[in-house]
């Protein structure tokens, strides 16, 4: 009986330790990782074993704390020193549309309120038309962000503008403001909704009825210093994404330096004149990877 | 009014004592009809709001384009009615037009309706209502729909004092006289006329009261539709971003005041025959202000057009066209013509300021309102920067549901049964203002 207590209360220290030095261990393990390849990283962590021993295993033993979505109230923080950007190539879009359907899949979205949208464009009769992907452009100076009455829809530290559909009211004068109209409504009961995890802004899952939504550059991948899933979806790397901070982006085959990138290729963002300041640039379609070619007739969004 | 030389202030007072409270001791059954078919009306547009809870805003017909319909349009309708409590009961009055004294109570107790009908349409328009607390609990003060639930909140408690204080001495002498009226407004009459004995010192605390209520009203008034305006003007939307907007709706809404008391004036004056008191010169009177503020309203309209279908820039020329020659022109000259070039016309005339052609005019004029708001709200959105592409076929187009019709009916419904339900235990005429010499000269403003 005593030694039964004995070993709980040493089932209880073991279960504490453990998490506590994975914490402290994937803490280590973040700025490690930047220098070091994973795998054997031969890096020994002592732990105390359930009969009372101490061990030694290597790091990448150990199985890592799996991801918590942040829940609406740490979601209004920003990722501490970053600011977000996206560099969309136009020469490289053939309109394949797989970064939509990732996105889709992704934020358990239908087709019928898409967060990314590839529109075809043509500025002028005499120039040529273009496939334009959108997503939203994370302003700066945010018009949705001005007018929300509530703060459900918030500018944070890094650059992204986030919803909460915790808060929102459904007055939908966001998407009156916004001149991009990156933003959906869940004018029904949304459907295709698995509830995997509890809402957190940063997955914009589950959806709302009665709420709006958009694009939200995937802080959940960001938290775990991955890519959004449009940048990895796009076969053409044709969206780069990155740190403004760090001047660095990547289309997930190349990382360049996003100066450098924005200056060669005369990079521009779209309605510069309304002073919103998108975190979005894109490149001129000039030297072409594709033709253009139209969409197939009753092409999906 | 009719007044004969030969009989003593006396006879009058009592006279008008006897006409003005008549409607309230005698109800007329027809009025029952008239209410129940409001209320018919009510309840169907409560079980298409019940609806609307249940299955979300999709049984409306606005989508991720046209996120604004029908019940934004109706509620800078209702918000620009309102405006017609302080158009009589301030502007008239403290520019010191005797004529539009019997006209007060009736303005103020539609400019109440009106103001209460927009802020329920406001919500039904909210896709969270039960989260409407939010807006005070997380509300920011840089947003302009904050300015709107601060504005109108403020109108609506300025227009009940305003009605309210002016009543008083009416609702007195409903105490005093009205003795065969049941419990209920017996006990409201009682209450609600708190003590009143009409002493000259309480006749100057009144009219004090009345006059800085009716100077505070009037920046209020103006406040309430241009706050209404920016909801639309801080955005990029081609038709909203004007800077023009505010004059615009606020003279809009000031001729779409006028016409509306005229359309009471008309159906009040023959139910309760009042023909001695709205007589056919206020009639003349009315039609003349409202050529007046039609004038002006034609000239914002001309400023609000003229340099967006001069310049035909980019989604702004796309909006132009579709209201000169595209899907809603229709509609759009319908408006302008009908609802604003003919009351100008024809009001200018005094033939035209007869009574049953006013009526005509006006009810035109304020169908007119109406859907001039449901063209500046919707084609607008229907233009973003952004070309509309790979969405249904109904994101395109706007054509409000029946669930959408009949809350827009019932907010009507509801707005004229608050009236009704006013009008049958409130005096509709100011009764003390009409006598003569039972109170000392209101002291000059």
């Amino acid at each position: 009986m005593k030694n039964d207590k004995n070993k709980q209360s040493r089932r209880k220290f073991f279960s504490k330790a453990v998490p506590a030095a994975i914490g402290t261990i994937g803490g280590v393990g973040l700025v490690a990782q930047s220098c070091k390849q994973a795998g054997n990283s031969g890096e020994k962590v002592t732990l105390l074993s359930q009969d009372g021993t101490l061990v030694e295993v290597d790091q990448s033993a150990l199985p890592q704390a799996p991801y918590r979505p942040m829940p609406p109230k740490e979601a209004r923080e920003g990722i501490p020193g970053k600011h977000f950007v996206m560099v969309v190539d136009l020469a490289r879009c053939r309109n394949a549309r797989k970064c939509v359907k990732a996105c889709d899949h992704h934020h358990q979205l239908t087709p019928d309120r898409p967060f990314i949208k590839v529109l075809r464009m043509q500025d002028n009769k005499a120039s040529a038309p273009y496939w334009m992907p959108k997503k939203c452009f994370h302003c700066d100076n945010p018009p949705c962000v001005k007018v929300c009455p509530v703060g459900a829809t918030y500018k944070r530290s890094d650059g992204l503008v986030l919803v909460d559909n915790e808060r929102c009211i459904g007055c939908r004068f966001c998407m009156a403001a916004c001149p991009y109209s990156a933003r959906v409504f869940n004018w029904g009961e949304p459907k295709n909704q698995k509830m995997n995890h509890p809402y957190s802004p940063e997955t914009s899952t589950p959806s709302q009825i009665g709420t709006v939504e958009k694009c939200d550059f995937c802080p959940d991948m960001l938290r775990q210093d991955k890519v959004p899933h449009c940048i990895t979806a796009c076969p053409n790397g044709a969206l780069y994404f990155g740190d403004k901070i760090a001047d660095s982006v990547t289309n997930g085959s190349e990382t360049v330096r996003l100066s450098t990138l924005l200056r060669d290729k005369a990079a521009y963002r779209y309605h510069e004149e309304l002073g919103t300041e998108p975190n979005v640039y894109y490149l001129p379609p000039v030297d072409r990877a594709f033709p253009f070619k139209e969409a197939p007739e009753g092409q999906p969004s | 009014m009719v007044k004969n030389e030969h009989i003593t202030d006396e006879q009058f007072n009592q006279k008008v004592e006897k006409d003005l409270l008549s409607h309230l001791v005698s109800q007329k059954r027809k009025g029952n009809i008239f209410v129940i078919i409001l209320v018919v009306i009510l309840l169907i547009g409560v079980f298409a709001y019940y609806r609307q809870i249940r299955y979300g805003l999709i049984v409306t017909s606005m989508r991720d384009y046209t996120s604004w319909g029908v019940y934004i349009s109706n509620f800078v309708f209702f918000v620009a009615i309102s405006l017609v409590g302080s158009l009589i009961s301030s502007m008239l009055k403290l520019s010191k037009a005797t004529w539009s004294i019997p006209l007060t109570r009736i303005s103020e107790i539609i400019a109440i309706a009106a103001i209460f009908c927009a802020s329920i349409i406001i919500i039904v328009d909210m896709g969270r209502p039960d989260r409407f607390l939010n807006v005070l609990i997380h509300g920011r003060i840089q947003s302009p729909i904050l300015w709107d639930v601060m504005i109108i909140s403020t109108y609506l408690v300025i227009s009940m004092l305003l009605l309210y204080i002016s009543l008083i001495p009416d609702l007195a002498l409903c105490r005093d006289k009205l003795t065969h009226v049941s419990g209920f407004r017996k006990w409201f009459y009682r209450v609600f006329s708190v003590n009143w004995k009409g002493s000259p010192e309480q006749y100057k605390i009144l009219h004090s009261i009345i006059t800085i209520l009716s100077i505070v009203v009037l920046p209020i008034a103006f406040s309430i539709h241009t706050v209404t305006s920016w909801l639309f003007s801080t955005t990029w939307r081609p038709g909203w971003d004007s800077t023009n907007l505010g004059p615009y709706f606020v003279s809009g809404a000031l001729m779409a005041g006028a016409a509306v008391i005229v359309v009471a004036m008309y159906f009040i004056r023959n139910a309760y025959n009042l023909k001695e008191y709205l007589t056919d010169k206020i009639f003349d009177k009315m039609g003349k202000l409202l050529v007046l503020l039609s004038l002006v309203y034609l000239y914002f309209n001309i400023n609000e057009y003229l340099g967006p279908a001069f310049k035909m820039v980019g989604v702004e020329g796309e909006h132009i066209i579709e209201l000169f020659v595209g899907k809603y022109a229709g509609m759009y000259w319908a408006v302008q013509i009908l609802g604003l070039i003919m009351p100008i016309i024809v009001l200018s005339f005094a033939w035209g300021r007869k009574p049953f052609i006013m009526l005509i005019i006006s009810m035109l004029a304020l169908l007119g309102a109406w859907v001039k708001r449901f063209l500046i709200v919707i084609p607008s959105l229907q233009h973003p920067y952004l070309p509309i592409q790979n969405v249904d076929e109904s994101y395109r187009h706007y054509v409000p549901s029946w669930e959408e019709w009949a809350i827009t009916f019932a907010s009507f419904a509801g707005c004229l049964l608050i009236i009704t339900f006013l009008l049958r235990i409130l005096p509709v005429i100011p009764i003390w203002e009409m006598k003569k010499g039972v109170e000392p000269k209101p002291q000059e403003v």
